[in-house]
C-alpha cells in the first residue's frame, strides 16, 4: 500500500455533512403524523366525555335521581331516579369482586410462589391471558348453560356476579402477579431464614408488601366489570323498582337501565338514558380515585 | 401467629447459622423441592405443623391455577353441550345459512353466514382504522413525547379503555352517527361504484351501519393496540437507537431502523389483541347496528348484526333451552374464534421475546 498520496486533497469527504432536504422532510412529516395521531386518540375521549356530561347533568344534579327509582313511572313520565340500578350495579359488582379477588390473588400467589415454569404454571399463565380475551357475552352464555339450562337455577343478579367474576378474575391476576413478583427476594429469604414456613411467609411478608397494589388493582378490575352490560342483559331481567335480594328476582343496574329506555323515544326516556351513564360514569371514576387513595394509605412504609 | 409449632420454632435456638449449609443439602430430598428452603430450616420434631400448613397452603394455590385451566376447558365443554342438541334439530345448514329463526324450538332454521360476514367486515374496518393511529400514538408516547408528559398523555389514552362498551354505544349512535353522515354521504355518493361505498341494505340517514360501527369499535380498540405496542417500543435496545444516532440518523430514520424492526411482532400481536376484542364486542355494536332481514352486500353502509350483538340483541325473551341453544351454538363459534386470535397473537409475542 505504498502509492503517493497528494497532502492537499482530502482524504475522503467531509465526515460531518448537513442532512438532506428530503430527510429533514420526511423526518418532520413523520413527526408530525406521530402527533397528530395522538390528537385523533384525544378526540372521542374529549366528545365522548362531553355528550354524556351535556346530556346528563340534568339528570344527576337532581336530588330525586340519587334517592328514588322508577317504580310506578310511565315511560313518558318526567321525574323519578336511578337508585334501584346503582344499588344494583354496586351489588352486583362487590359480589363479584367478593368471589374473584380470592380467586385472583391464589392464582397469582401459584404463578408468582410455587409455580415456576412447570407446565401447569405455563398453561394457567396462557389460559389467564384467553380468559382476558373472552367477550363477555361468551361469559355470560356460559353462565347461562351451566346455571340456568343445567342446573335449572333461575336468572338472578347472582348469575350475573358470576359472570362478572369470569371478566374480572385475569384482571386480578395480572395485577397481583406483577405486585408480588416485584417483592424482593430479600424479604422471603429473610423470613425464611427465621424458619418461618413458606405459606406463613407468603400470608404475613409478601402479600402484606404487595397489598397496596394488589388492592389497587382489584379496585380497578371491579370499576372495569361494572360497565359490563352483556351480562346483565342475559341473566337478569330488569326491574324499575328497588330490590336487595341478589339470589332471586328482577334486578336493575346502570346498563341494564340504559339498554332498556334507549327504546324510549320520549324526553323522560333520554333524561333516563344520559343520566344513567353519566352516573356510571361517576362511579367508575369514584373506584378509580378509591383505588389511588388506597395505594396512597396502604403503600408498606419505607425508610 | 397462631400456630404454636411456628410460634416455637421461632422462639428456639434450634436455627444456628452453622447448621444451614448442611442441613439445606440434606432435608429437603425428603420435603420439598431444594429451591425452598424454608422447611430445611426447621427442626425435624416440629416440621409436621408447618409442613401441612405449607401443603395445604400449596394445594390451594395450586388448585386455583389448575381452575383457571379447567375454567376455559369448561366454557367450551358446556358451551358445546347446550349447541349440540339445537344443532341436530337445525333445518337449515349452520355453516352456510344466512338466516337466523331460533325463536321456535320446534323449528329451529339457523346458520352463522350473514353474522360471520358483518362481524368479520366490522372488525376489519376498526383494524384498519385504529391500527396506524395506534402505531402512531405508540411512537408518539415511547419515542416523541418528552419524558415528563408522556407518563399523564399515556393514561389519557387509557382512560378510553375505562369508558364502558355502551357508553360508546350510546354516543355512536345519538351523537357520532349524525355528526359523520355527511362524510358517509359524500363517500357514498362519490365512490358508491366501488363495493365497500355502495348503496346499503338499510337506510343511510340513521347512520345505523359498519362505517359507524367500525369507527367506534376502532376507538374501543385503540387503547389495546397502543399499550400493548408501546411497552414493546419502549424496551428497544439503548445501544442500538444510540448506535443508529450516531451513524447520523434523523428520529425518524432511528425508529424506522431500529424501534420498528425490534417492535414489529409486539405490534402485530397487538393489533390481533385488538382484532380479538373487536369480534366480541357486544352492547356497543347491538345499539348501533341497525337488525335488517336484507342480504349482507358487503357494502360499509350495510346494517346486520355480529355473533355478539345478535345474540345479546335476542337472548332476553328466550325460555326454552333448544333456542336457547342455537343461539349458545353461535356463542361457541364466537368464543373459538376469540380463542385462535388471542392465542395467536400471545404466541406471536411470547415468540418475540417481548412480553406484554
Amino acid at each position: 500500500m505504498t502509492t503517493t498520496i497528494d497532502l492537499d486533497a482530502p482524504a475522503r469527504e467531509p465526515t460531518f455533512v448537513g442532512v438532506s432536504a428530503g430527510r429533514r422532510m420526511k423526518n418532520a412529516g413523520a413527526t408530525a403524523l406521530v402527533g397528530l395521531a395522538f390528537l385523533i386518540a384525544l378526540v372521542p375521549l374529549i366528545w365522548v366525555v362531553y355528550s354524556v356530561l351535556a346530556n346528563g347533568a340534568g339528570a344527576v344534579l337532581n336530588s330525586q335521581w340519587w334517592s328514588q327509582s322508577l317504580n310506578g313511572l310511565l315511560a313518558r313520565q318526567q321525574g323519578g331516579g336511578a337508585y334501584h340500578a346503582i344499588i344494583g350495579t354496586l351489588f352486583q359488582g362487590l359480589v363479584c369482586a367478593a368471589i374473584a379477588t380470592p380467586i385472583g390473588i391464589m392464582v397469582a400467589v401459584y404463578l408468582v410462589e410455587y409455580g415456576g415454569r412447570s407446565r401447569l404454571a405455563r398453561a394457567t399463565t396462557f389460559m389467564v391471558d384467553i380468559l382476558t380475551g373472552v367477550p363477555s357475552i361468551v361469559a355470560a352464555l356460559f353462565i347461562y348453560a351451566v346455571w340456568i339450562s343445567i342446573f335449572g337455577l333461575g336468572r338472578s343478579a347472582l348469575a350475573v356476579s358470576l359472570a362478572l367474576v369470569l371478566l374480572m378474575v385475569p384482571v386480578v391476576v395480572r395485577s397481583s402477579e406483577e405486585m408480588l413478583r416485584i417483592v424482593p427476594d430479600d424479604l422471603r429469604e429473610a423470613s425464611y431464614a427465621l424458619g418461618v414456613p413458606k405459606w406463613k411467609t407468603i400470608v404475613k411478608v409478601v402479600i402484606p408488601t404487595a397489598l397496596s397494589g394488589m388492592l389497587t388493582g382489584v379496585v380497578l378490575a371491579l370499576a372495569r366489570v361494572m360497565g359490563e352490560t352483556a351480562p346483565v342483559l342475559i341473566l337478569v331481567a330488569y326491574a324499575p323498582y328497588i330490590n336487595f335480594n341478589i339470589f332471586e328476582g328482577n334486578m336493575a343496574s346502570l346498563p341494564l337501565l340504559m339498554t332498556v329506555e334507549r327504546n324510549n323515544p320520549t324526553d323522560a326516556g333520554s333524561y333516563r338514558v344520559w343520566g344513567a351513564a353519566i352516573t356510571l360514569i361517576l362511579i367508575i371514576t369514584l373506584f378509580q380515585l378509591l383505588a389511588a387513595f388506597l395505594s396512597k394509605v396502604t403503600a408498606p412504609k419505607t425508610k | 401467629m397462631t400456630d404454636p409449632t411456628v410460634a416455637a420454632s421461632l422462639a428456639g435456638p434450634g436455627d444456628p447459622g452453622d447448621r444451614r449449609g448442611g442441613s439445606a443439602s440434606a432435608v429437603p430430598a425428603t420435603t420439598a423441592p431444594a429451591a425452598e428452603p424454608a422447611p430445611s430450616l426447621l427442626k425435624a420434631g416440629r416440621r409436621t405443623g408447618a409442613q401441612q400448613g405449607d401443603r395445604i397452603f400449596r394445594g390451594f394455590a395450586t388448585g386455583s391455577g389448575a381452575f383457571m385451566v379447567a375454567l376455559i376447558g369448561a366454557i367450551g365443554l358446556f358451551l358445546l353441550i347446550q349447541a349440540v342438541p339445537s344443532l341436530l334439530a337445525n333445518k337449515g345448514n349452520f355453516l352456510t345459512g344466512r338466516t337466523f329463526e331460533a325463536g321456535d324450538p320446534n323449528n329451529l332454521n339457523f346458520g352463522i353466514l350473514e353474522l360471520s360476514f358483518v362481524t368479520v367486515e366490522v372488525s376489519i374496518f376498526a383494524l384498519v382504522l385504529a391500527m396506524p393511529v395506534g402505531l402512531g400514538i405508540a411512537l408518539f408516547l415511547t419515542q416523541y413525547a418528552p419524558r415528563r408528559v408522556a407518563r399523564p398523555f399515556a393514561y389519557l389514552v387509557d382512560l378510553l379503555a375505562a369508558v364502558p362498551s355502551i357508553i360508546f354505544g350510546l354516543w355512536g349512535a345519538f351523537v357520532l352517527a349524525p355528526a359523520i353522515l355527511p362524510i358517509a354521504e359524500f363517500l357514498n355518493e362519490h365512490l358508491g361504484w366501488f363495493f365497500l361505498f355502495q348503496e346499503g341494505n338499510v337506510p343511510l340517514a340513521r347512520g345505523a351501519n359498519v362505517f359507524t360501527a367500525g369507527i367506534v369499535l376502532a376507538v374501543m380498540i385503540l387503547p389495546i393496540i397502543t399499550a400493548i405496542s408501546r411497552e414493546v417500543f419502549e424496551r428497544t435496545p439503548r445501544a442500538q437507537i444510540e448506535a443508529a444516532l450516531a451513524l447520523g440518523a434523523t428520529k425518524w430514520e432511528v425508529v424506522r431502523t431500529t424501534v420498528l424492526p425490534f417492535g414489529r411482532a409486539g405490534y402485530i400481536s397487538a393489533s390481533m389483541l385488538g382484532l380479538g376484542r373487536a369480534l366480541g364486542e357486544t352492547i356497543a355494536l347491538m345499539i348501533i347496528l341497525a337488525a335488517t332481514p336484507a342480504m349482507f352486500s358487503g357494502s360499509l353502509f350495510d346494517g346486520g348484526a355480529t355473533f355478539a350483538s345478535m345474540i345479546a340483541l335476542s337472548f332476553a325473551e328466550l325460555n326454552n333451552n333448544l333456542s336457547a341453544g342455537a343461539f349458545i351454538a353461535a356463542g361457541l363459534v364466537l368464543f373459538v374464534l376469540t380463542f385462535v386470535v388471542n392465542a395467536a397473537a400471545r404466541l406471536i409475542i411470547a415468540r418475540s421475546g417481548a412480553k406484554a
